[in-house]
């Protein structure tokens, strides 16, 4: 007994781990509600890009010895403001745009790279995370932009949600279809960044998706998506830090595994057979739709999004 | 005021890719009136729909809605896109769904009143779909997914309705729905701009039917369209015995 609460208490006897705790679990809540609008609008590709894209920015500020994640962020909006201007054209989609511009920032940060011969622990921990040395402005930082990206992602809920629903006619409608383009890709954009901390560039793309695609197969509810992403996010990045001070490994991986386990178990019990979804049905609050659904024969697999019959 | 059409087209020239996709086209509909617009595939038809709508720049020509340009009336349309236009895999009950039809309207930051949900909820009544609002999209078929889309337009509670082919791949049950519930609102004075590929049908419900090949070639009630030169123009063939058999215009 006291060994399990040994195990609980000790990382919080150190500093450092307290540190990482508070940052671990403010981007894990940022990047799932984040990362929900990415998963839903099928844009994980767009994740990918633009943490790839921060690289260049990075590579400048490593290289000009000023601020990494100041870098990073300004590259990553620029490449994003460059495919959201690119993609309106409606003969390219947008993965192909993005794969044009994500792999020019990409080879962008390699030249600008081979200018710098010297370079090596600070970069690393950049790619990699280096969330064991995170300073208490750092924890200040990303609570500030944290607590900012959910008040915009807040304000602009419904219009997003409305975009992604069917791009044209929210635009028939009068909505600046394009301005909330970018406002997402800028969400998105800091989240990487305030995220590279913690699990460092290649691995941010899991804490942006991961958890909101675990959410995506708990709930046909938007709104449950919104709580259940964060907590899945906040939850992994504890667990992760937890197993990394307790077996001494490194920290952003075990983040990401802890939540890529989450979300095998989800895809194993979610769909309608599943254990999660057998209770969530006794759960659900409007009984009689949830019998009247039972009851009907559906072509659909419950909570899964599938094609129905009639699709055109 | 009666007088003023709805919608108001005007020797429209629309570009798209180059080539002029619409030209010198003029096209009327007031209230009360459902216009179906027919031609065969690449005539045009969902470009003029997308340009009332202002998604698409004219090359030359207007379009006015009720007195006013097109592009100062945004918003006001309501909108019935193809089905495939809208991505059914969102986890949204039906009754959100709905409501996205007014977004713009509830405006920035703010929350749905009592009058937005008043409109979703007659606008759900009216295609019969009030005992599934709480259903997720995902999980309707496809004559139910046609209802969401034909009250979400509805929700906004617009005088001019556009309606990309409603009809396509709907079984009888809710087609006679919608057939009903057209009527009802052309009864209403509201005004309807449907394509189809379901002639016999469009000839059955629409007042006007409008013949589109890039121009428009005919225009007039159903029953004044009885020269199978003038249908055969339209689709763009020099004899199709399938196709005036179906229009039922041999004879």
């Amino acid at each position: 007994m006291s060994a399990v609460l040994d195990f609980l208490t000790a990382p919080w006897e150190h500093l450092f781990m307290r540190r990482a705790f508070a940052v671990a679990v403010m981007c894990g809540i940022v990047s799932g509600v984040i990362g929900a609008h990415v998963v839903l609008r099928g844009m994980a590709f767009i994740g990918d890009a633009v943490s790839h894209s921060v690289f260049p920015g990075v590579a400048v500020a490593f290289v000009l010895h000023f601020n990494l994640v100041l870098g990073g962020a300004v590259a990553g909006l620029l490449t994003a403001l460059a495919v959201a201007v690119f993609s309106q054209n409606r003969r390219l989609k947008e993965d192909s745009v993005i794969g044009v511009f994500f792999a020019a920032a990409f080879g962008l940060g390699i030249v600008i790279l081979s200018t710098a011969p010297g370079y090596s622990g600070s970069l690393e921990s950049f790619l990699f995370g280096q969330i064991l040395g995170i300073s208490d402005s750092d924890v200040v930082t990303v609570a500030v932009m944290g607590l900012l990206l959910l008040l915009v992602a807040g304000a602009v809920h419904k219009e997003l949600v409305t975009v992604s629903l069917d791009r044209e006619t929210a635009r028939a409608a009068g909505l600046p279809v394009f301005a909330l383009d970018i406002v997402l890709y800028a969400l998105v954009t800091v989240t990487v960044v305030i995220s590279l901390q913690a699990v460092g560039n290649i691995l941010v793309l899991a804490l942006l998706i991961t958890p909101a695609a675990c959410a995506r197969l708990l709930t046909d509810r938007i709104g449950a998506m919104m709580v259940l992403a964060p907590a899945i996010g906040a939850g992994a990045a504890t667990v992760g830090l937890y197993l990394s001070y307790a077996y001494n490994l490194a920290a952003g991986g075990l983040i990401v595994l802890v939540v890529t386990a989450v979300f095998i178990l989800c895809w194993l019990l979610a769909p309608r057979h599943g254990l999660l979804a057998t209770r969530r049905r006794r759960r659900d609050p409007d009984g009689a739709a949830a019998r009247r659904r039972a009851s009907e024969p559906r072509p659909t697999v419950d909570g899964m999004p599938t094609e129905t019959t009639t699709a055109p | 005021m009666t007088d003023t059409p709805i919608l108001d087209v005007r020797s429209l020239a629309v570009e798209l890719g180059g080539r002029l996709a619409l030209n010198g086209v003029d096209l009327t509909v007031r209230t009360g009136e459902l216009v179906g617009l027919i031609g065969p595939n690449g005539a045009g038809k969902t470009t003029l729909l997308r340009t009332v709508l202002g998604l698409l720049t004219p090359h030359s020509g207007v379009v006015h809605l009720q007195g006013q340009p097109a592009d100062r009336a945004r918003g006001t349309v309501g909108y019935v896109p193809q089905r495939h236009e809208f991505a059914w895999d969102f986890p949204l009950s039906v009754e959100k769904a709905v409501l996205t039809g007014r977004t713009h309207t509830i405006g920035w930051l703010r929350r749905p009143h009592a009058t937005d949900r008043e409109a979703v909820h007659d606008a759900l009544e009216r295609v019969a779909m009030t005992d599934l609002r709480h259903r997720p999209i995902g999980e309707l078929s496809g004559g139910q997914r046609q209802r969401v889309l034909v009250a979400r337009a509805l929700a906004l509670r617009p005088r001019l309705l556009l309606l990309d082919e409603p009809f396509t791949g709907l079984d009888v049950p809710t087609q006679e729905l919608l057939t009903a519930l057209f009527r009802q609102l052309r009864r209403e004075d509201k005004a309807l701009l449907m394509t189809t590929h379901d002639l016999p049908a469009a000839a059955d419900m629409a007042g006007r039917l409008c013949l589109l090949n890039q121009t428009v070639i005919a225009d007039g009630p159903p029953d004044t369209l009885r020269d199978p030169a003038v249908w055969l123009r339209a689709f763009g063939v020099t004899r199709s015995d399938q196709l005036l058999t179906s229009l039922g215009v041999t004879r």
